[in-house]
């Protein structure tokens, strides 16, 4: 990446799940910040500056939430940064901070992700009428299944794909102690028999809504070297926008995230990513996602995404693991979701991933989308400098 | 640090409703505007941030929309803030200090029509605690006021000289400001108070409006402008949001920027201070150090113009404007968002040495 190196010296998730009636706003998000400086082993004192990020702030009913989460996160008398870029906020949120420590500005910079879903309700969120525009009541769900049907007809992709996707996630998920769902008894059949609730994705191809946080500390390559734990080394980034009302516009393979994931090759130097990426954690909210994002990103050529599926080549032990932690169909703290892909990258090459870690994963990628996908956010660790 | 320079700025004619635009609609003008400035499209441009929220907006993710108005295609680097777009600002500026990019782009925008402002602006408070009880942004403000009035750090006099000033300003020197005009200050010291101890004429006014700003680094700056205003210093700082956890009466964090920022490092010849109440500005320029005869706020400032999330940028490009026009060399720009200016960014701006 441009300017000076930066890592991954600290990780920190709260449990997600469906509601954290135990803890505020403020105590949530301390929760994961608290748990990523303690891997960091460094203090509050130690932090230069805060980076939080999340999605709408109608998610919770709060405006602008980082004012009164200030002086949770320790951020009195410090910089203090909010993003939002929609659902790719998360990947973001952990760049905008990366390029504190890469410019040369900080040495070690918090970034935190959170969204407490239960607060409100996401649906109504997204569904608020605007003036001139057809509401659609629909939510991310109706909107992201007409780009789905798209997808299978143009790549013939077989009906049952979205069913492996869910159930490889969800049974990863079983791995992973902070995961949201622990369906023990989840099999193929579960998923097939559960409700359809936009053609082609059932209930069970959904994710679910979370509350929860996770925080990232992002160090100076001279704080990296002395990290008590393995730092996971940043090779490359890359945020791409496009525009929502354009005639150019493919949603189902759009221009800005091919962009995005060439730009980030270029700027890791990865020049096949199918064989020098070790493991993704890829932002599939839907399992069709999956399939779909593997040829956007250049993982297989169009129309093969889905065989990759369904050879079992993006399972926990097959040649390229797909969302090792359970991913967003496991767990949606929608804010935080993109944040949470990139830290459990770091974890994969940092060798901490636990009963989820891949044996002897170098490079990981970190991937988030947003909007209607109109919004990337991507980046390479390795668990060697660059 | 790389040397990073203000190489165009519009904005908008600020009113109290923009009625027949919508934000994407408003916006567009004031972004072709700063772009035709330094003679670019967006395909030139490396990076591009915004800020604004959609609490103003009415729906969320109402970015989204407006990105669209500034047509990003092919693709483009680009980021949000849910912050003044001062903030958008020093995110760009850190990105070119990175040396991936020479050029930024910058813009903000609000609508405060569309909403009861001041209770809009009662649900950034803890959600928990406070939020519950309805406390507006003019309430909050009174009672910051009442406290500096209380500890003798402002008076009513100093306070209503410095509502005559700016609006008299805003008349003189500023076309897009909405309060225009020259009212004396004794009359507003017989305005009946209107939330506490604060007068109609202490508050800023509700308005609409955008804001663009182009930033060039290296070899673009002499390309794109023949008047460079160059960012020497940029910082910014926030304080707890508990009215109860602060001295209402001081601002330690724009105390803390405008050091970091080396504001002191040379005498100032003019300061753009966002301060939307007028014990605002007399609380800022204790905490900032501005000597009694300083020139403030040519523009009017906020309490002339104040569209929210964008008023902090336009002191950036105000202060940069005169620099730019030769009526400064020197100048300090400042921006603030949050409950009682609890969050505070300042910005040292210079032209080129003669």
């Amino acid at each position: 990446m441009s300017g000076q190196r930066v890592a991954v010296t600290g990780v920190g998730q709260t449990k997600y799940q469906a509601t954290r009636g135990d803890v505020s706003m403020a105590g949530l998000v301390r929760e994961a910040a608290v748990r990523a400086l303690a891997d960091a082993e460094l203090d509050w004192a130690d932090i230069d500056a805060v980076v939080i990020g999340k999605a709408p702030d109608f998610f919770e009913g709060v405006m602008m939430p980082e004012l009164y989460l200030a002086d949770a996160l320790g951020a009195t008398g410090k910089p203090m940064l909010r993003v939002h870029t929609a659902g790719s906020v998360g990947g973001s949120t952990a760049i905008v901070a990366s390029t504190l420590v890469s410019s040369g500005i900080h040495e070690r910079v918090l970034a935190v992700c959170f969204e407490k879903q239960s607060e409100s309700e996401a649906m109504w969120a997204l569904s608020l009428p605007i003036p001139f525009t057809p509401p659609m009541h629909a939510g991310a769900g109706g909107y992201f299944a007409p780009h789905i049907r798209s997808y299978m007809r143009r790549a013939h992709a077989p009906e049952h794909i979205g069913i492996l996707v869910a159930l490889k996630d969800r049974q990863n998920a079983l791995k992973n102690p902070y995961a949201h769902l622990h369906e023990h008894g989840i099999s193929y059949e579960s998923i097939e028999e559960s409700i359809m609730l936009w053609d082609p994705i059932r209930y069970a191809e959904t994710c679910p809504s979370s509350d929860g946080a996770c925080a990232v500390v992002l160090s100076s390559e001279s704080v990296a070297d002395r990290a008590p734990r393995p730092p996971a080394w940043i090779h490359a980034t890359a945020m791409r926008s496009e525009p929502t009302l354009s005639a150019d516009r493919d949603p189902v393979l759009p221009v800005a995230s091919t962009d995005c994931a060439a730009a980030l090759w270029a700027e890791a130097g990865i020049t096949n990513p199918r064989e020098e990426i070790d493991c993704a954690e890829i932002y599939v909210p839907f399992s069709w996602f999956e399939p779909m994002w593997l040829e956007s990103l250049g993982f297989a050529g169009p129309g093969e995404g889905w065989k990759l599926t369904e050879q079992g080549v993006t399972a926990l032990d097959g040649d390229l693991p797909v969302n090792m932690s359970g991913g967003v169909l496991s767990s949606n703290p929608i804010g935080a979701s993109g944040l949470i892909r990139f830290a459990e990258a770091a974890q994969q090459v940092r060798g901490l991933a636990g009963d989820h870690q891949v044996e002897g994963a170098r490079k990981a990628l970190g991937h988030a989308y947003g909007g209607g996908s109109q919004y990337f956010a991507m980046w390479v660790v390795g668990s060697e400098k660059r | 640090m790389r040397e990073v320079a203000i190489v165009s700025f519009a904005q908008s004619r600020h009113s109290r409703a923009v009625e027949d635009l919508n934000e994407v609609e408003m916006l567009m003008p004031v972004t072709r505007a700063a772009l035709d400035q330094a003679g670019l499209e967006i395909a030139d441009i490396g990076f591009t941030c915004s800020g604004s929220t959609d609490y103003l907006a009415g729906n969320a993710f109402s970015f989204v929309s407006t990105l669209d108005g500034v047509g990003p295609w092919p693709p483009i680097q680009e980021s949000h803030v849910e912050m003044d777009g001062a903030w958008a600002l020093y995110e760009a500026w850190v990105k070119l200090q990175t040396g991936s990019i020479d050029t930024a782009f910058v813009y903000s925008y609000s609508k405060a029509s569309s909403g009861d402002l001041p209770k809009v602006l009662s649900r950034q408070l803890d959600p928990y605690a406070v939020g519950p009880l309805w406390l507006d942004s003019i309430s909050i403000a009174a009672l910051a006021a009442s406290a500096a009035l209380d500890a003798g750090s402002v008076t009513l006099e100093a306070m209503a000289e410095v509502a005559a000033r700016s609006r008299r300003d805003a008349l003189a020197n500023n076309e897009y400001a909405q309060l225009r005009f020259d009212r004396p200050a004794d009359e507003i010291m017989a305005e009946d108070a209107l939330v506490g101890a604060l007068r109609r004429s202490d508050c800023p006014p509700i308005s609409d409006g955008a804001a663009a700003i182009v930033l060039a680094a290296g070899d673009r700056v002499r390309e794109l402008s023949e008047h460079p205003v160059w960012i020497r210093g940029i910082d910014h700082r926030i304080d707890p949001m508990a009215l109860g956890v602060r001295d209402l009466t001081d601002v330690p964090s724009a105390r803390l920027a405008a050091d970091k920022a080396g504001v002191a490092a040379a005498p100032v010849d003019a300061w753009e201070l966002h301060a939307p109440f007028t014990h605002d500005e007399l609380l800022l320029r204790r905490a900032l150090a501005v000597p009694d005869d300083a020139v403030v706020n040519r523009s009017g400032g906020a309490l002339a113009a104040n569209p929210m999330l964008t008023a902090g940028l336009i002191r950036l490009g105000e202060a940069a404007r005169q620099i730019a026009a030769g009526e400064a060399h020197r100048t300090v720009a400042h921006a603030t968002q949050g409950p009682a200016l609890q969050q505070n960014l300042v910005a040292v701006l210079e032209g080129d040495h003669s």
